[in-house]
């Protein structure tokens, strides 16, 4: 018999037990909860969190997409495809609407998430207040009492600094109007997209071993001050291959001389945009 | 010394036989004492006495092993030891001030003096950056640092400088009581003056409770009304301040007074 793995990698009771600490963190939005993370064929940091969460919930009738930093075809997420292919056999798609589950590294698609979609984030610090409190015995009580006040000394700094809040990823949000969470390492742009948003966000953090999640429909509102409200990010230029004004664009230097142009960090909308949809 | 305050009936923070064991080690014991509004009470003692357990043990950062610490707030005297844990923190957080001997401790040193300063106010509930930052400069101003450093990082301070950037921090919610744990150590003796300075200024203005913990009898007879001796975890004396230090009755009182130098 050829040696196989175990349907989606994961042997049945530790995806039972990350199932558990999901249904938890989905009845408390935003709440970290902590779980026995596993070994992943994979290194710290490339994702170990994300891959055991769509490894748990997986079934042979869906449909994944891997995005890394917008891109369908990045390391990252052709290795992470391929993963899934092997041990699991289900299909792949590059397709935001074909996608049941759709796991990323930094972006949330440009097309709207639907009913019935997950988002599953891979999250290398989970913890929102490690930059105020390093002490993990008093985060965890910061968040059990709503201690939360200081959390805008990091909005502080910023302006202090640079004039204005130039936190433009990992921007804390407050969800449900309970727990402050990281929703790294998504940029700001994408924050509004989790508020009231039709699908499931699961976040995992595997080094730190902590799954949080968002439930469909909740509300995730940015941290700001009074006078410096939250703001998007703004691009003088569109889209140089599709002419996008309205999708997140990264700044890419196209020869020695300083010479730059913009491109949508979404690859797939930007396919769709110049009218040849993904394959 | 400054004059008495009026004494209200009632007292601010009212400790009742409060003992904290180590395990087989002691670190205070049956310790009693009250503290009325305005009233600036010293501890004094040798190293290991059990000043700084006793005042962790008021300012809820060590789990006292028994008896009591009553705060008077709008709910009555509440006792920080045995109630609920969040109104602990929240009295804590909001009605008293903490000053560590070391800057580091009490600051949070990888963020600028405004910040810090900022920080209880946003932990408050203030949500106007403008307004934040007025009072941070306000607060600059009264503790004598020079406004301009306001985004600089406490590190680039001397001591003296961030020893009163760090009684700002605690001042600028306006708490009912500090709670000081050496504040004046460690600093050179005219910078020790300046800082005694405007603590004794912001005392009288704020009508604010003291409790200070300090082996220096020096700063103990210039800031506080009334003196506690303590002596390997235990209460030896109390009174005025100058009724100790001039007429000292237990032979240990006699010794530490006595062996204070005289220029």
């Amino acid at each position: 018999m050829p040696l196989s793995y175990n349907f989606a990698y994961l042997d049945e009771q530790s995806k039972k037990m990350i199932r558990r600490s999901i249904l938890k963190a989905i009845a408390i939005p935003g709440f970290q909860v902590p779980f026995g993370g596993r070994e992943m064929p994979l290194p710290y940091g490339w994702g170990t969190g994300g891959i055991q969460l769509t490894a748990a919930i997986i079934g042979p009738d869906d449909r994944l997409k891997v995005i890394d930093q917008g891109s369908d075809d990045t390391v990252n997420a052709i290795s992470i495809k391929a993963f899934f292919k092997k041990t699991a056999g289900i299909a792949i798609t590059e397709e935001t609407k074909e996608a049941t589950i759709i796991q990323t590294r930094h972006r949330i698609p440009e097309t709207p998430l639907q009913k019935g979609q997950i988002m599953v984030f891979q999250v290398p610090i989970p913890e929102p207040l490690q930059f105020i409190e390093p002490k993990k015995s008093q985060t965890v009580k910061m968040h059990g009492f709503e201690e939360y006040g200081s959390m805008h000394v990091k909005l502080y700094e910023d302006i202090a600094k640079f004039g204005r809040i130039a936190t433009a990823f990992d921007y804390p949000v407050q969800v449900h109007q309970r727990y402050i969470m990281s929703p790294s390492p998504i940029p700001k742009y994408d924050n509004p997209k989790l508020h009231r948003s039709p699908a499931v966000h699961l976040f995992g953090a595997g080094r730190e071993k902590r799954i949080y999640a968002v439930p469909p429909y909740t509300d995730v509102v940015s941290l700001d001050f009074e006078d410096y409200p939250f703001e998007l990010e703004k691009w003088d230029g569109a889209c140089a291959v599709c002419g996008s004004t309205d999708s997140f664009l990264d700044e890419i230097i196209t020869d020695d001389t300083g010479t730059r142009v913009f491109i949508c960090s979404d690859t797939e909308y930007c396919k769709k945009n110049t009218g040849n949809p993904a394959p | 010394m400054t004059r008495m305050p009026e004494n209200s009936s009632q007292p601010l923070l009212a400790v009742q036989y409060l003992s904290k064991f180590f395990g087989r080690q002691l670190g205070c014991h049956d310790i009693s004492f009250a503290v009325s509004p305005g009233e600036v009470i010293g501890v004094v003692g040798e190293s290991g006495s059990g000043k700084s357990t006793l005042l962790n043990c008021i300012a809820g950062r060590v789990k006292p092993s028994n008896g009591s610490v009553f705060f008077h707030s709008s709910a009555g005297m509440i006792d920080l030891c045995r109630c609920d844990e969040a109104l602990m923190r929240k009295i804590i957080r909001t009605q008293t001030g903490y000053v560590t001997q070391n800057a580091a401790q009490g600051l949070k040193m990888h963020i600028s003096a405004g910040g810090n300063i900022g920080e209880k106010l946003m932990a408050g509930g203030m949500r106007h950056y403008g307004q934040i930052r007025k009072m941070a400069l306000a607060w600059l101003e009264r503790v004598e640092i020079d406004p301009d450093r306001i985004d600089d990082l406490p590190a680039t301070f001397s001591g003296g400088m961030q020893q009163r950037l760090q009684i700002a921090a605690n001042l600028v919610n306006a708490p009912k009581i500090m709670l000081m744990d050496e504040p004046t150590s460690g600093l050179d003796v005219s910078v020790q003056a300046r800082l005694i300075d405007v603590l004794r200024k912001l005392v009288s203005g704020l009508n604010l409770s003291m409790v200070l913990v300090t082996h220096d009898l020096a700063v103990a007879r210039l800031l506080c009304h009334r003196l506690y001796v303590m002596k390997q975890g235990e209460m030896v004396e109390s009174g005025l301040s100058d009724q100790i230090l001039d007429d000292p009755r237990q032979p240990y009182t006699q010794l530490l007074v006595s062996s204070v130098l005289k220029p």
